[in-house]
């Protein structure tokens, strides 16, 4: 063993003793105070909702100066995303995917909203304002009353009417075979 | 040159009109069967050239203005849109990075790797911020491998929906990419038994959020900084993106700041209301990792016109988020019949693979197809397959042989048979 390779080995040796699991020991310690300014997902359970609270009064107010001019004054959409309606339609031939018909689950609007919208100002919003559209856009598609107010605790516990709407990835699920001669032509796809 | 883009062809078309060279120029465009002019010196042989340095980041010949980036047209808002690469017009198997797609979902932010940090934390054992100094230190691999959009072809699952390779097939890129396996960094913070899934997440204003399994993190993930040797461009994640080997292309989140380890997936926006397959039932399926074998023939292709029949090498790509690409079949009969197609080497795993087969057009009108066979025996399908087993309202995922019709005038067109 060389010189230099025997200092590494040692090198290498110490640094697992003194760190246990880390081999190489780069990277900087983080409390929760450091993360806390990123530290903004919420997840289906509402784990990392935050203090506060929103009514669909506030929302209605909200949304028509941060949300109409892009998802249309009653979330029918144009230019951007249809939030409201469809439901009963995803098993035609014309499937109208918005939140009351299509997402699984309430918290994911909190998080989406708190993180990207309005898509010219996101984060600028504080978490009694991402309560009260979150709460409008649900009252927006029947799912909770005109005076409903939500929280860390009462939006986790909606009952999304799609909720059971998922199912897992089942491919392969197509079974072609590799004919080289004399194939018959498949009939096509769209007559 | 006697086969021509039809970019090159609306040019001849305008100087024909325009300057009276008809027959002139269209003698010059045709190769084989006319007969050679005098040769010339021409003007750029009779002077010094350019200085070195004149860009000192090189640029394509002036000649090439047309091989660029393409999108389907303006999106309502324009940092949440795609660019196609230009298929029609690339060689090899690698894809320059100035022509790799994109896909915004709040615009290309400008980040300094002086402020950019990337935070490990959650269900680990010592939660970590890192530098980019950090991570650069750390031991590096470079992979080729190709990185594909979910909605690459999406157009074609009610029938032909382009006009042209670009855009049906342009979502889609092949590169060299270099980091550092995340599995290192993984094993720096230690995870916690519990540990299971974790959530990546953008620095762009989308703040671009996706579950990932840890079993793929662990297997063959990767922090990249470098693309095709150099670092990173800002649309395709600089300074730091993550990428998944053979997964759908948004998963790999670009300008990557935040990872966190939990014990079930998170369930954003973008596994949940977006990048999910909806099926005839009204079910969609979710968490469609898996970029499916697929193949497309590059030359000819819509964005061609043969001008005369005689000799063409059909050329294209396959690839496969199983592994390698085993064989590729060519119909140049609709179907009717297949010939083994070479593959150039090389032959990666999870990589653009090039196929050619040497043809003989006799100038009738005909159907050209490619088929690939991944190392699994699995075999690309046909479009029927597909509806029959998903229904028209997927969106994502189409992977079907495509069909070129090729007719009597050399117009190559987009089919489904």
């Amino acid at each position: 063993m060389s010189r230099s390779k025997l200092l590494l080995t040692l090198l290498l040796a110490g640094t697992a003793f003194v760190s246990q699991a880390q081999t190489y020991g780069i990277g900087h310690a983080a409390s929760e105070r450091d993360l806390a300014a990123w530290n903004i997902d919420v997840d289906a359970n509402g784990v990392g909702l935050p203090q506060g609270r929103g009514s669909v009064a506030l929302g209605q107010t909200l949304y028509a100066q941060q949300c109409a001019a892009c998802h249309g004054a009653h979330g029918e959409g144009k230019p951007a995303d249809q939030l409201v309606g469809g439901q009963g339609t995803l098993s035609s031939s014309n499937p109208v995917k918005t939140i009351g018909s299509f997402w699984p689950y309430a918290t994911t609007l909190f998080d989406f909203i708190n993180r990207a919208m309005p898509y010219n100002a996101p984060q600028s919003l504080s978490a009694d304002e991402v309560y009260s559209l979150s709460a409008y856009l649900l009252y927006l598609n029947g799912i909770v009353p005109a005076d409903a107010v939500l929280d860390a605790k009462s939006l986790p516990a909606i009952r999304m009417p799609n909720r059971d709407g998922f199912v897992s990835d089942t491919r392969p699920d197509t079974s072609n075979i590799a004919c080289r001669q004399n194939c018959l032509p498949t009939p096509a796809a769209h007559p | 040159m006697s086969r021509e883009t039809k970019s090159e062809a609306g040019r001849r078309g305008f100087l024909r009109k325009g300057a009276g060279l008809g027959s002139a120029m269209l003698g010059a465009a045709l190769g084989t069967n006319a007969r050679a002019e005098p040769l010339q010196v021409a003007p750029w042989s009779k002077t010094p050239g350019e200085p070195a340095l004149w860009h000192p980041y090189g640029q394509p010949s002036i000649f090439e203005k047309d091989v660029v980036r393409r999108s389907r047209g303006a999106a309502a808002m324009p940092g949440a849109n795609s660019s196609m690469t230009p298929l029609q017009n690339l060689y090899g198997i690698i894809t320059p990075s100035g022509l790799v797609f994109e896909r915004h979902h709040a615009g290309i932010p400008q980040i300094d790797p002086q402020q950019h940090r990337l935070a490990v934390h959650g269900l680990v054992a010592r939660p970590t911020i890192f530098t980019m100094d950090d991570l650069v230190r750390l031991p590096s691999v470079s992979r080729i491998h190709f990185l594909e959009c979910s909605g690459n072809t999406g157009r074609e699952w009610k029938g032909p929906g382009t006009a042209s390779l670009q855009l049906s097939h342009g979502l889609l890129s092949c590169c060299e990419w270099t980091g550092v396996p995340l599995a290192t960094v993984l094993e720096e913070v230690g995870i916690q038994p519990e540990g299971a899934w974790i959530l990546a997440e953008g620095a762009d204003s989308a703040a671009m959020s996706r579950s990932i399994p840890l079993s793929k993190a662990l297997d063959d993930a990767l922090l990249v900084y470098a693309q095709n040797g150099e670092r990173l461009r800002p649309e395709h994640g600089y300074p730091l993106r993550l990428f998944l080997p053979g997964f759908e292309g948004n998963m790999s989140v670009k300008w990557l700041r935040r990872l966190k380890i939990g014990s079930a997936p998170f369930m954003t926006r973008e596994e949940t209301s977006k990048y999910t397959d909806s099926l005839p039932d009204g079910t969609a399926r979710q968490f469609t990792f898996l970029m499916e074998t697929k193949s497309v023939i590059t030359f000819p292709a819509p964005d061609f016109r043969l001008k005369e029949k005689g000799f063409y090498e059909i050329s294209g790509l396959a690839w496969t988020g199983r592994g390698r690409i085993k064989r590729v079949d060519v119909s140049i009969d609709g179907g009717r019949s297949w010939s083994v197609a070479q593959l150039q080497e090389p032959v990666l795993d999870r990589a653009l693979t090039r196929f050619c087969l040497p043809w003989h057009w006799d100038g009738a009108a005909t159907v050209l197809q490619s088929r690939a066979i991944d190392e699994t025996g699995f075999v690309q399908p046909q479009a029927r397959q597909l509806v029959d087993a998903r229904g028209f309202e997927s969106n994502y995922h189409f992977n079907a042989i495509q069909s070129w019709k090729v007719a009597t005038d050399g117009v190559v067109t987009n089919v489904q048979v």
